[in-house]
């Protein structure tokens, strides 16, 4: 076993990287990139859960733990683990591979091999930015997981593919660059990549208060425009309307979020503390400003693009509240945010396939015709809007109690409207696509019901949202391991040998 | 194996003179083979083994200059050649350059074409020229082998001669080249009537104490314009977007890397080895041509229409990102400038290699928005277009990226952190650009025939090796940079070494501490 846990994530980041290579090398024949990414995508899923089953409860610290040095000089090491708050990331983002394979079964036609392949490559990512333990290691996955997403938005762009692909790209690429400036003065500075060893010397190290904003910045602007917090989300709209199902429901948030959290707020606690009223404020904007907008939207995807930014900023709300519920609750949410959206994102593609628009208005009383694909919507909405029960109200509800007792019940009220606003629009959404009378366009195509296999990756979906609304503490025991927020952590807390290291990396400098 | 290269070393080392100056004895004897053979051939015989033969040379010679790592560093023909780590790694550099060129230009110049035989001799005399330049550390040798390098790529500029083209960018690369070659010819001269001497470690010495510092000074500056508009950065760069368009691709592929790696080389050796008294001189100019350089480069180069132009300001907003590295401390900004020449030939070589498949020797497809689709018509050639742009973009885990990240980690080290963001913000600029062909190429090219109109290009032997070259080395910089990392770190230690103390032991004994 211990052999296992010693290379788990070594594993998980490379069985996807195995199996796009599969997918180039293989003919395209048949449905054979499609079963090939299936299974690789399963069984990396499967590796995935071997990380909560063996998961020790309570010990603080990264767990499964690998740390190789890769290059000499400067120093950068391959070191991997997780803790409580990358711990679920790495299922969800496990999770969502086979979903999206399913989604993209039959909508995605052509040029399958690059698709599968690089969908693939995505997934090594996506992961490798959830347990890089070295910034430039993280710096690396971070960049290399604009390149497949942007290429297959241009690719299978449903309008205008390559606009959509150059401003997602630009938009993320841009940021990027400040941030590895940030990340390269700080090895000037204290001759480490370290995420820990990083951490203790920013605390304790005599470095400059000023550069140290500077580069708090740089850090957190990077990270804002990827979740996307409110003046920076000029990219999502396109990206969403334009981007692959499978792709939609990876391309924002988690790796934003988990970033802040990680990065930003867990490197600097005292800049976080500084910028947290303005984040607060643009959060609450966020909340209101998308949801207001995913209100008049026409286009489905439109409509879940502005939905995600509302949902998206209360999340960010919870991180800069500061709080440990308010944490709880935003890692809880990301995961909920990741299996709801993952639902309608996948029955809003089956409905793009059978109809061919993702025009709002061109729908009207699906439920008589397609009576479990209304079915599962209608769950997933419930779920999303935060029905009691369902997993969307505990995520909801530990954020903005967390925000009410403990930053200011002003800004929580105005986020409650916010997600007032968010049943409105849902409902709304439910009631144009599924009720009302039979539209023309409904009525000239011939009853489609969910197929076998959508109905497969659905079921589970469904009863995942059942369970992580009816018994959280499944997951939040395990997430609170890894919060330290800044006010419970203190100089006794730190384990001797990791000041050694400090030490010894200042000797070094 | 083993007692071969004995029996090789045991023969060489009594002739040292000889043995440091090998890969150049290596290629100028391939070279004039070549032109022997040419010579003798009948008229409508095929060339293309001579092509073959200078391969050989180019990878005999890379063998020759590995071969010198067991040489103590040192210089011979009365101090002008020198031989060390640094000119090992040039060395290996600009034949495996002109090796990968090679490859690529046996499987795309026209079977018909006059004077194949003479374009493979002057490619080996090229490389001569290149080598010697990064080994001189005589002023005098340094200029002959800037001239042998310069006058063989003014010819192969000029090469597809029956196109308007070719000869128009010939002229200016010459023009312009000359002019060039002259300003560095004064800076020796000033630089000798200040010092008395063209022996760069003496000048090094001498150039502090020198009496006439406004000669010195000049001398630095003029050295500085003949160098920089070698390679092609701002604002010496307007030649660069014209010869690359007019030359033949395979050339471009040569005339965009080797002769840039060997100028740099010869850039880091004048300011680091000749000049580090004037550091804060140099350091500040050369800190204003990186920005001008990015910035010209990249703006001009999101206007363009025609890949090649494209490349040609890319290639010069490259220059700049490598002369990032020029800020930082001693050795770190050498190895780093180093490291990210050989990063950017693995890359440039790549694409161009790619570009000289897909457009042809004729260049029937040159614009940008011929290459929609190309993903679908030749995927393995879109597949290898993406990557190599990818690279060029700096994504991880390519060599682009570990280029762009030594040379910028040295200018942070070195304090240089406007210079840094200014070219991390260009990189996101350049971004624009490189992917607007990636798009391009991965997209549908909306009427259907027009896309089996176009024949799939065939990749042959030899260029199929060129390009799996090209990929690997761009891979190995990017996944595992540390071997190339190392001998750039040991080139820049011999670079370093200060000359005062190498000369003091030779020629006075030190009493030695006792232990």
């Amino acid at each position: 076993m211990d052999a296992i846990n010693q290379s788990i994530l070594t594993l998980i980041l490379l069985v996807p990287l195995a199996g796009a290579l599969l997918v180039a090398v293989l003919p395209d024949r048949a449905k054979l990139p499609n079963w090939i990414a299936l299974l690789t995508t399963l069984a990396s899923f499967v590796l995935t859960l071997h990380l909560p089953i063996h998961f020790v409860l309570g010990q603080s610290g990264f767990q499964y733990e690998i740390n190789r040095p890769w290059i000499e000089s400067p120093v950068i090491s391959y070191h991997v683990g997780v803790d409580g708050l990358s711990l679920w990331l790495v299922v969800l983002t496990g999770l969502l591979g086979p979903v999206g394979i399913i989604a993209s079964w039959s909508a995605i036609a052509e040029r399958r091999k690059v698709f599968y392949s690089l969908f693939l490559v995505q997934q090594t990512a996506m992961v490798g930015v959830f347990i890089s333990l070295d910034l430039m290691l993280y710096y690396g996955f971070w960049e290399l997981s604009l390149v497949p997403m942007a290429i297959l938005i241009a690719m299978y762009g449903r309008k205008d593919g390559p606009k959509a692909a150059l401003k997602f790209f630009l938009f993320t690429f841009i940021p990027s660059a400040p941030l590895l400036v940030a990340i390269l003065w700080l090895y000037a500075r204290t001759g480490s990549f370290d995420f820990a060893t990083l951490q203790i010397l920013i605390a304790h190290g005599n470095l400059p208060a000023a550069a140290m904003c500077w580069v708090a910045f740089a850090f957190l602007f990077a990270f804002a425009v990827k979740v996307p917090v409110f003046p920076l989300h000029g990219w999502l709209a396109d990206t969403f309307s334009e981007a692959p199902v499978a792709l939609a429901m990876v391309v924002a948030g988690k790796l934003g979020l988990y970033s802040m959290l990680r990065f930003h707020v867990g490197l600097f606690p005292v800049q976080a503390r500084a910028a947290a009223p303005y984040l607060i404020a643009l959060a609450v904007i966020g909340i209101l400003y998308g949801a207001c907008l995913a209100l008049v939207q026409r286009d489905f995807w439109r409509l879940m693009a502005f939905a995600a930014l509302s949902h998206l900023s209360l999340i960010t709300l919870a991180i800069y509240g500061l709080t440990f519920t308010g944490w709880t609750g935003a890692i809880y949410q990301i995961l909920n945010h990741g299996t709801v959206d993952a639902a309608l994102f996948l029955l809003l593609g089956a409905l793009e396939v059978r109809y061919g628009t993702s025009q709002i208005n061109a729908y009207g009383g699906l439920a008589a015709k397609l009576p479990r694909a209304a079915t599962f919507f209608v769950i997933a909405t419930l779920a999303m809007i935060g029905l009691p029960m369902l997993n969307g109200f505990v995520g909801e509800f530990l954020i903005l109690s967390s925000t009410f007792t403990g930053v200011s019940r002003s800004w929580t009220i105005a986020a409650t409207l916010g997600v007032i606003l968010g049943a409105a629009y849902m409902l709304w959404l439910v009631q144009r696509l599924f009720y009302g009378a039979e539209s023309k366009l409904i009525a000239s195509r011939p009853a489609d019901d969910l197929h076998f296999r959508e109905w497969v990756v659905l079921a589970p979906l469904t009863v995942l949202m059942l369970v992580m609304g009816l018994a959280p503490s499944i997951w939040t025991n395990s997430i609170q391991t890894g919060i330290h927020p800044p006010d419970l952590k203190g100089s006794a807390a730190l384990p001797p040998s990791v000041l050694q290291i400090s030490i010894h990396g200042e000797v070094q400098r | 194996m083993n007692t071969l290269l004995d029996l090789i070393l045991h023969f060489l080392l009594p002739h040292e003179s000889l043995f440091r100056i090998l890969p150049e004895v290596v290629l100028t004897l391939t070279g004039v083979t070549i032109m022997l053979i040419d010579a003798s051939l009948p008229i409508g015989f095929p060339r293309r083994l001579l092509g073959f033969l200078a391969a050989i040379g180019a990878t005999l010679a890379i063998w020759a200059s590995l071969l010198q790592l067991s040489l103590p560093a040192g210089s011979s023909f009365f101090g002008t050649v020198e031989t060390s780590p640094f000119t090992v790694f040039f060395h290996v550099l600009i034949c495996g350059i002109v090796l990968v060129a090679l490859l690529l230009s046996l499987d795309t110049l026209p079977e018909d074409s006059h004077h194949q035989g003479e374009f493979y001799a002057l490619v080996v005399f090229g490389a001569v020229g290149m080598c010697l330049l990064t080994g001189a550390v005589e002023l005098l040798v340094v200029f002959i082998a800037l001239e042998i390098s310069s006058i063989s790529t003014y010819v192969l500029a000029g090469y597809r001669k029956q196109t308007g083209r070719g000869p128009e960018a010939a002229i200016k690369y010459f023009l312009l080249g000359s002019f060039a070659t002259g300003f560095l010819l004064y800076g020796i001269a000033l630089i000798f009537g200040a010092t008395g001497t063209t022996q760069i470690y003496e000048i090094a010495h001498l150039a502090p104490s020198a009496q006439n510092h406004a000669f010195v000074v000049a001398a630095l500056a003029l050295m500085l314009v003949g160098i920089l508009f070698k390679v092609s950065a701002a604002p010496f760069h307007v030649w660069t977007p014209d010869v690359y368009e007019g030359a033949p691709s395979p050339v471009v592929a040569l005339l965009s890397t080797a002769p840039k790696a060997a100028a740099f080389a010869l850039l880091l050796r004048v300011v680091y080895e000749m000049f580090p008294s004037l550091h804060a001189l140099w350091s500040p100019l050369l800190w204003v041509v990186a920005v001008l350089s990015m910035t010209v480069g990249n703006l001009a180069a999101l206007r363009q229409q025609n890949v090649k132009r494209m490349l040609a300001y890319s290639s010069i907003a490259h220059a700049g990102y490598l002369l990032a590295a020029f800020a930082g401390l001693g050795t770190s900004g050498i190895a780093a400038a180093s490291f990210y020449t050989a990063a950017y030939a693995a890359m440039n070589v790549g694409i161009f290699a790619v570009i000289t498949l897909v457009s042809g020797y004729e260049e029937k497809l040159p614009l940008i928005d011929d290459y929609r689709g190309l993903l679908y018509r030749a995927p393995l050639l879109g597949g290898l277009l993406i990557f190599f742009l990818v690279s060029l973009v700096g994504i991880p885990f390519t060599g682009g990226f570990f280029g762009k990240f030594y040379s910028f980690s040295a200018a942070v080290d070195g304090g240089a952190i406007a210079l840094a963001i200014i070219g991390l913000f260009n990189s996101g600029l350049a971004a624009a650009y490189y992917l607007r062909l990636v798009l391009v190429a991965a997209q549908r090219h909306p009427d259907q025939n027009a896309e089996s109109a176009v024949p799939a290009p065939q990749v042959g032997v030899a260029v199929g090796a060129a390009l799996l070259l090209a990929v690997a080395a761009t891979l190995v910089l990017g996944i595992v940079p540390g071997e190339v990392l190392r001998a750039a770190q040991s080139g820049a230690h011999t670079l370093q070494a200060p000359p005062a103390d190498d000369a003091v032991p030779a020629m006075t004994v030190m009493p030695q501490p006792a232990p």
